[in-house]
């Protein structure tokens, strides 16, 4: 296992089981906590767009593996998943989805728009691959301040066909900005199949047009995702420049809580659940090594289950932000 | 202790639904992420799926239930080492009513679904055919259906317009009459269709762009003013661009800052734009049906909170609203309100509560914002000698602030109070609840207006 050798030469102290068992905690506590908030949704104590991440959870989690503190993350309006992995507090995050003043917006952002400067989160983007320019700025500024940092940018398959991603690649590339474009291809923007939306459908060479490299990866497998993004990390470290890493990846609730999701079957949807579910790959993987044992996976499942139920109870309780929040935060006073 | 199934909100405007069907019958196992039933919402019929594990105890509303008030106990499940006998432990009082559910139905069926108190509107004069009630998701529906028949060179193009059926239902139906060529699925790319939708219409071309919303036509915003509103001038008058965007505009709910704002004052702004935005059935149907005639580039302001709502509705292919004229709603003498859009039907709610008062507000549906109907404004304020503004939108520079210096200047003698604006508040729109409902105009709001500049005091 080559990733875990890595890690141990990086003079990581943990054991390479150690690692791989965090890569399941984290991947697990996204599940739940995205099963969590589907449930909260239901009880109409969150309101407007939630757009789940379950399925995916091997992206975020592979790479944040592979990613150093003073990397910067930001992605679309598909963000409870990111901003968990940068390690932002369960308990803040579902509170914003409840709009309430303990979230990480006070409230006033919701489910697309939460931000931490502490983890290096930067939203949370509601407009359709908006988020690439500024990401693209985000790693211009890596490399101005010279402080080793690379941006992760991620964005969606019905995003790469945006104008403004090309615009940025060009400037990407013409300035070698450290920054790792993501694009996280679950098959379908909202009801669109890939297929009837992009001419090409190999959305890792897009681009090619300006000398970026691109990569497809399998990313249901957190250890392949893991490597490539410490690769490639390396790469834009380095002052090579950007990349673009394909995520073969897979949406398994409709685009947001109230889509029918009428453009697939469920055959589809239960065919990847039941073959290449990234967490229970991982869990296989675990035990068949020796790893883990069923108790031991039982035991991470009830960890996280509590940190749920906590951020639960918490989104609950914070109370409504105060009503003169309504006039906060418009500008800063100078 | 059984755990509850709670009737699941499936959508930001559920609240209450149909229980169309249960997939599980009592006694069966379930799995987490096994779907149990099936919810019809006012959008789409959804799946329900199992959050526990464990036994489907007992159904609590029978499929076919309709009506079913979110939150609404509608079955048990039993847990691991539970047996039936934990069942009847269950007794919450909202249980108490789930339990009845046979008999409820028929009754909420009867009750016509809560909706915001309206007025009929008044059908122009000039129009006295068949009408038919209909949501205004439908008549925008027809209106291009009818505009497509008529003519080989308007077609359809926008995310989500055909094979979906439409982001939000709206052309329900277009794909399977006028096939892919007409009603065109465009990859997430606004700019690029929006213009190409402008170079299609410089080719001769009848195009309505639709966006999923108003929000998303910022990214084309360049391509609409600079090449859509600016080209017949630019050519010296040889170069026409008929065309139509639409979409919904202004708050939807809880859907936060980037997601929920009124372009009504971003585009009235533009010379070489027709800006029009519908609150009725009738408006709608007739509005776009006389922006997609139009020579010109039309934008059509539509709103989802008012897509499920039904009214009366024109129903002859012949019948348009002209695009320039506002419509008197409701007559009255005491003061004059200006509304469009949603906020029509505030401002008719909010006259009948004060007419109670003794205040007769005359409210004016002024339907077009570009060209701006002033004639009728101004007859009005003549008369009333009061005028409220209202808008959702920011206060900044909006269509209240323009209207203000058009009474300014055409009726200043005849004012006997400052005219009052009431707005959306200026800042971006928050997402909690609270704040969100701070943040927009509402009727207490309207009313304490429409008092100040009838200097009343608070009733
Ligand atoms: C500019 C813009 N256009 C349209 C939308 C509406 N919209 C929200 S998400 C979405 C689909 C995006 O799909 P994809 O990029 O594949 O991301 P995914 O949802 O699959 O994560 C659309 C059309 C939007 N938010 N912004
Ligand atoms: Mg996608």
């Amino acid at each position: 296992m080559a990733i875990a050798k890595k890690q141990v030469a990086k003079a990581a102290p943990k054991a390479p089981a150690d690692n791989l068992l965090k890569l399941y905690r984290d991947m697990l506590l996204i599940r739940r906590f995205e099963e969590k908030a589907g449930q909260l949704y239901g009880m109409g104590l969150i309101g407007g767009f939630c757009h789940l991440y379950i399925g995916q959870e091997a992206v975020i989690v592979g790479l944040m593996a592979a990613a150093r503190p003073g990397d910067s993350v930001i992605t679309s309006y598909r963000d409870h998943g990111h901003m968990l992995a940068t390690g932002m507090d369960a308990k803040g995050v579902m509170a914003e989805l409840t709009g309430r003043s303990g979230g990480y917006s006070k409230g006033k952002g919701g489910s697309m728009h939460m931000f931490s400067r502490e983890t290096g989160f930067f939203g949370g983007h509601g407009i359709v691959a908006a988020q690439v320019p500024l990401g693209t700025g985000l790693a211009f500024g890596h490399k101005y301040r010279e402080d080793q940092g690379v941006c992760l940018c991620f964005l969606g398959d019905g995003a790469v066909n945006q104008g403004q991603v090309y615009e940025s690649f060009n400037m990407a590339a013409l300035w070698k900005l450290p920054v790792i474009y993501v694009v996280e291809n679950n098959k379908y923007g909202m009801g669109t199949s890939v297929e009837r939306a992009s001419a090409s459908t190999e959305l890792h060479r897009r681009g090619d047009a300006y000398g970026i490299p691109g990569v497809a990866v399998d990313g249901m497998d957190v250890l392949e995702v893991e490597k490539v993004g410490r690769k490639w990390l390396a790469h834009a470290r380095e002052g090579k420049g950007p990349v673009v890493l394909e995520m073969k990846t897979y949406r398994y609730r409709g685009h947001s809580m109230s889509d029918p999701a009428k453009y697939r079957t469920k055959e589809e949807v239960s065919k990847v659940r039941a073959e290449h579910d990234p967490i229970d790959t991982l869990a296989k993987k675990l035990l068949d090594g020796k790893l883990a044992t069923e108790d031991s996976l039982k035991e991470i499942d009830r960890e996280v289950k509590d940190i749920c139920t906590q951020a639960a109870d918490f989104s609950q309780s914070s109370p409504e932000p105060d009503l003169a929040e309504l006039y906060t935060d418009i500008l800063v006073e100078a | 202790m059984p755990i509850q199934i709670l009737m699941p909100a499936l959508s930001p405007t559920m609240t209450e639904g149909k229980l169309s069907r249960w997939l599980k019958a009592e006694g069966d196992a379930i799995k987490s992420g096994d779907v149990l039933a099936e919810i019809e919402t006012d959008k789409a019929t959804m799946e329900m799926e199992a959050a526990d594990d464990g036994i489907l105890g007992r159904i609590l509303v029978p499929g076919g239930a309709e009506g079913v008030k979110v939150n609404t106990p509608i079955g048990l499940i039993l847990t691991e080492g539970e047996d039936k006998s934990a069942l009847d432990k269950v007794t919450s009082p909202s249980q108490a009513q789930a339990q009845t559910p046979a008999a409820a139905p028929a009754a909420s069926v009867a009750a016509p679904a809560p909706q915001a108190p309206v007025a009929q509107p008044i059908l122009q004069k000039s129009y006295n055919g068949p009408t038919k009630r209909q949501t205004v998701r439908e008549a925008l529906r027809d209106a291009m259906a009818e505009e497509m028949r008529n003519d080989p060179n308007v077609f359809l193009m926008g995310e989500e317009v055909g094979q979906y059926q439409g982001a939000y239902k709206v052309s329900q139906g277009l794909l399977d009459e006028f096939g892919p060529k007409r009603v065109i699925d465009t990859p997430i790319t606004e700019m690029g269709f929006a213009g190409l939708g402008v170079g299609a219409a410089f080719g001769g071309l009848k195009p309505i762009v639709e966006f999923m919303t108003f929000n998303f036509s910022m990214q084309a915003i360049d391509q609409i003013v600079n090449s859509a509103a600016k080209t017949l001038y630019m050519s010296g008058g040889q170069q026409r661009c008929s065309i139509v965007f639409r979409g919904p505009n202004g708050a939807a709910s809880r859907v936060a800052a980037q997601h929920s704002q009124c372009y009504a004052s971003w585009y009235a702004h533009c010379p070489g734009l027709k800006v029009v935005a519908p609150w009725s059935g009738e408006d709608a149907k007739g509005l776009l049906k006389a922006a997609i005639r139009d020579p010109n580039p039309v934008i059509v302001l539509e709103n989802e909170m008012l897509y499920g709502q039904s009214f009366e509705v024109p129903d002859d292919p012949d019948f348009t609203v002209p695009i320039g004229l506002a419509k008197i709603e409701r007559a009255g003498a005491s003061v004059t309100i200006t509304a469009f859009s949603r906020m029509v039907g505030m401002a008719l709610e909010t006259a009948e509560l004060l007419a109670k008062e003794g205040i007769e507000a005359e409210v004016i549906n002024l339907r077009s914002l570009r060209p701006l109907d002033t004639a009728t404004i101004v007859e009005s304020v003549k008369k009333t000698n009061r005028l409220v503004t209202l808008e959702e939108g920011w206060p900044y520079a909006g269509i209240g602030a323009e209207i203000s210096a058009v009474v300014m200047d055409q009726a200043f003698d005849w004012l006997d109070a400052p005219v009052m604006r009431v707005t959306g508040e200026d800042v971006p729109m928050p997402y909690a609840a609270n704040l969100e409902k701070l943040a927009l105009p509402d009727v207490a709001k309207i009313a304490a207006a429409v008092r100040a500049v009838c200097y009343r005091g608070q009733k």
